[in-house]
C-alpha cells in the first residue's frame, strides 16, 4: 500500500515556538558557562584587590606610627634588615623574610634540579618501558604526600640525621673535643627544611623535563646515533639543548613551588625572622611568618592582620613574576616543533 | 687527512670510553630515581614505626586532648570531610562548567588567551595566598566567618584549575567526528555536549576531581590563615536532625579543625609524647590523599586503556 510521501496533514516538527525556546535555552546555558569560565578571572582580581587595599592600610598604619612619608615607608619596607611589626617599636623590613626564603628555595634546588634533571634524563631515554610504566606513578604519588607530612618529616627525621652527620664531620676533622665545643646544628633550620623542599619538588622537575625531552623530534635522535653518538652523548649534547626551553620551565615552575611552598618550612625551618644566608641556623620564611601570625587569634584590622598581607603581596608577585616567565618560556619550546 | 681516530685500535677505545660512561650514567640515573623512592619509604615507613601504636578505635572517635594518650582525631576528620563535602560540591560543577566553556564554546581571540593564563598563573599561586584571600573576602567582606562554608569555598577555588585543566584535557580528547555526527543529525549544541562529550569524557574529568580532592584533603595553609581552630573539642551540628525537614545546614557555619592542622598542631608542641599522635595522624592523612591518588592513576590507566575510537 503506497501512501504519499509526505502526507500533507502533517506539521513541520520545529514549530516557532519550540526553536525559540530551544535558542533561549542554549544562549542561557552559554552564558552560565561563560560566568563559570570568567569566575577564575574574579578569582585573580580579588586575590590582587584584597592584597592590595590591605597592604596600602598596612602602610598607612606604618606612617602614622613613624609620621614619615610613604617613599620612607616603602624604603623601610625594601631595605630594613628587621622584620618585626608585632613588637613596638615596630620595623618593618622585609629583607630577612626574603633571605629565609631565598636560602631555602636555594637549598631546594641544589637538592631538586640535579636528582630530577638526572632522573628525567634516565626515564625519557635509557628505562626501559617497564621500568617507566612503575615509575611515572611513584613520582605521582610523592607529589600527592600532603605537604605537613612532609614537613613532620623534615623535623624529626631529616634534622636528626643532619644533626648526627654535622657532628661526624666535625669529630672526624678535629676529634678530641668536648662535645659542646663543636657547633651543634639548632633543632629548627633552613638546611633540613630546604632539603626537602628539594625532595618535594623533585618529581615535578622530573615530570616536566621528561615531557619536554620526549617533545624533541625523533629524527633528531637518529641523526645523533647515526653519527656515532651514544645514547648519553646524544641526551646531553642534542636532546639536552634542542629541550633547554621546557627544562628551564621546568625549572622556574618548580622554583615557584619552593617559594610558595608553607609548610614544610613553618615546620621545620623556625619562625623567627633574621637575616641570614645560613643554611646551617634558622628563620622564618615569608609564608611561615604568615602561618605563625594566624595561627594566634589574629584580630581583624590590627597592625598584624594587615602585616600578613603585605608579606603576602611580596610572595604572590615573585611567583608570579616566575610562572608567567614558565609560561612563555615553556610556550616557546611548544611551538619549536 | 689522517688524525688520531683513523687508527682502529683508538677507535675502538673511544667506544669503550664513551660506553663506560653510559654505564656510569645509568648507575647515576638509578641512584637519582632511588633517592625519590628512598624518601617515600623512609617518610612512610618512620611514620609507621612510631604512630603505628597509636591507631586503635579510640584514636579514631576521640576528641583532641591536652593528655597526648587520650587525644584524638574524630574532630579533625569530621571537619575533612564536611569541608571537603562543600569543596566539592562548589568546584565540581564549576570547574567543569568552565572547562566546556574554554573549550567548545570560546572563540579563539584575546580573551580566551587571557583566561588561559590566568588559569595556569592560579594553578601556581602558592596555597597561603588562596588563604590571605579567603581571609580578606570570605571572612572579613562576606562576613562568613571563620566556618566550614568559607574553608570549603577556599579550597575549591584552589583545585578549580586543577579540574578546568584535566576538563578541559579529556574533552580535546574526544575525536570530532563525534560532534559532527550529533549535529548532523540536528543535535543543538548542549544537546551534543549533554550527550554524547561529556559522558564519554567522564573518565578523564573524574580523574581530575579524585586528584583535585586529594590536594584539597592534605591542604594545611590556607585553612590556617583563614583561623581555623587548632584545638577544638566539639562536632559541628549533625546535618541530619530528627525534626522536620530533617536535614540542617547549621554545620556550614560551625568552626573546625581539619586533620592536617590537626597533625601541625601535634607536630609544633614539644613533648615526643604528641609527635606520636602526630605520626599516626600522618598515617591517616597519607593513606586518605595517597589512597585517593592511587585511585586515580588507576581510574586514568584504565580509561585509557579502554578508549576505542
Amino acid at each position: 500500500m503506497v501512501e504519499q510521501p509526505f502526507p500533507s496533514t502533517n506539521k513541520v516538527p520545529l514549530t516557532l515556538p519550540s526553536r525559540t525556546i530551544r535558542l533561549w535555552r542554549e544562549r542561557i546555558i552559554a552564558t552560565v558557562l561563560f560566568l563559570a569560565a570568567i569566575s577564575s578571572v574574579i578569582t585573580t582580581l580579588v586575590i590582587v584587590y584584597i592584597l592590595f587595599a590591605e597592604t596600602m592600610i598596612f602602610f598607612e598604619k606604618v606612617m602614622e606610627e613613624h609620621q614619615e612619608s610613604l617613599l620612607a615607608a616603602l624604603v623601610e619596607f625594601f631595605t630594613g634588615t628587621e622584620w618585626s611589626p608585632l613588637i613596638q617599636p615596630i620595623s618593618i623590613g622585609i629583607l630577612p623574610l626574603l633571605s629565609g626564603t631565598f636560602t631555602t628555595c636555594v637549598v631546594g634546588s641544589c637538592v631538586a634540579i640535579p636528582f630530577g634533571t638526572i632522573a628525567a634524563i634516565y626515564l625519557s631515554e635509557f628505562a626501559p618501558a617497564k621500568v617507566r610504566e612503575f615509575l611515572k606513578p611513584v613520582l605521582e604519588i610523592l607529589a600527592g604526600v600532603p605537604t605537613v607530612v612532609y614537613g613532620y618529616f623534615a623535623l624529626l627525621f631529616v634534622t636528626p640525621v643532619l644533626q648526627k652527620i654535622i657532628l661526624g664531620v666535625q669529630q672526624f676533622f678535629a676529634p678530641g673535643k668536648e662535645s659542646w665545643e663543636y657547633f651543634e646544628l639548632p633543632g629548627f633550620n633552613m638546611l633540613g627544611a630546604g632539603i626537602v623542599v628539594g625532595l618535594m619538588i623533585v618529581p615535578y622537575i622530573t615530570s616536566l623535563a621528561e615531557d619536554a625531552l620526549r617533545a624533541v623530534p625523533v629524527h633528531l635522535r637518529e641523526g645523533s646515533y647515526a653519527m656515532g653518538a651514544t645514547r648519553l652523548q646524544t641526551a646531553i649534547k642534542v636532546l639536552m639543548p634542542a629541550a633547554t626551553s621546557g627544562i628551564v620551565a621546568a625549572y622556574i615552575l618548580a622554583l615557584s613551588r619552593a617559594v610558595g611552598e608553607t609548610m614544610i618550612v613553618a615546620i621545620a625551618a623556625g619562625l623567627q625572622p633574621k637575616l641570614t644566608f645560613n643554611p646551617l641556623e634558622g628563620a622564618a620564611t615569608t609564608t611561615a611568618y604568615i602561618v605563625s601570625v594566624s595561627l594566634g587569634d589574629l584580630p581583624h584590622g590590627s597592625l598584624e592582620y594587615q602585616s600578613i598581607f603585605a608579606a603576602g603581596i611580596m610572595l604572590f608577585v615573585a611567583t608570579l613574576i616566575l610562572n608567567v616567565a614558565g609560561y612563555f618560556i615553556s610556550r616557546r619550546y611548544r611551538e619549536v616543533y | 687527512m689522517p688524525n688520531h681516530f683513523s687508527h682502529p685500535a683508538a677507535i675502538l677505545r673511544s667506544i669503550q670510553v664513551r660506553k663506560r660512561w653510559e654505564k656510569v650514567f645509568i648507575v647515576v640515573g638509578v641512584f637519582s630515581l632511588f633517592i625519590a623512592l628512598a624518601t617515600l619509604v623512609l617518610l612512610v615507613s618512620d611514620l609507621l614505626i612510631r604512630g603505628w601504636p597509636m591507631l586503635n578505635w579510640r584514636f579514631f572517635t576521640s576528641p583532641p586532648s591536652s593528655d597526648p594518650e587520650e587525644a584524638g582525631i574524630l574532630i579533625a576528620w569530621v571537619g575533612s570531610l564536611l569541608v571537603i563535602f562543600v569543596t566539592a560540591l562548589v568546584a565540581v560543577p564549576l570547574g567543569i562548567a568552565a572547562g566546556i566553556y574554554l573549550e567548545e564554546y570560546a572563540p579563539k581571540n584575546w580573551l580566551l588567551d587571557f583566561i588561559e593564563i590566568n588559569i595556569t598563573n592560579l594553578a601556581g599561586v602558592p596555597s597561603i595566598i588562596y588563604g590571605l584571600l579567603a581571609l580578606g573576602f570570605f571572612v572579613y567582606i562576606l562576613n562568613w566567618g571563620e566556618s566550614i562554608l568559607t574553608a570549603g569555598f577556599t579550597l575549591a577555588l584552589l583545585i578549580l584549575p586543577i579540574v578546568i585543566v584535566t576538563t578541559r584535557e579529556s574533552l580535546r580528547a574526544i575525536p570530532q567526528g563525534i560532534r559532527e555526527a550529533a549535529y548532523a543529525v540536528g543535535a543543538s549544541r548542549w544537546q551534543v555536549i549533554a550527550d554524547h562529550v561529556l559522558p564519554y569524557s567522564m573518565g578523564g574529568i573524574l580523574t581530575g576531581i579524585i586528584v583535585g580532592i586529594s590536594r584539597a584533603i592534605g591542604e594545611t595553609a590556607p585553612l590556617i590563615t583563614i583561623g581555623a581552630l587548632t584545638f577544638i573539642t566539639f562536632l559541628p551540628d549533625s546535618p541530619l536532625t530528627t525534626q522536620f525537614p530533617y536535614i540542617s545546614f547549621n554545620w556550614v557555619w560551625a568552626p573546625f579543625t581539619v586533620l592536617p592542622i590537626q597533625m601541625f598542631n601535634w607536630v609544633s608542641r614539644p613533648q615526643d609524647a604528641f609527635q606520636i599522635n602526630a605520626a599516626a595522624a600522618g598515617i591517616v592523612l597519607l593513606v586518605l590523599t595517597l589512597g585517593v591518588n592511587a585511585l586515580a592513576i588507576y581510574l586514568r590507566y584504565r580509561f585509557r586503556k579502554s578508549i576505542k575510537w
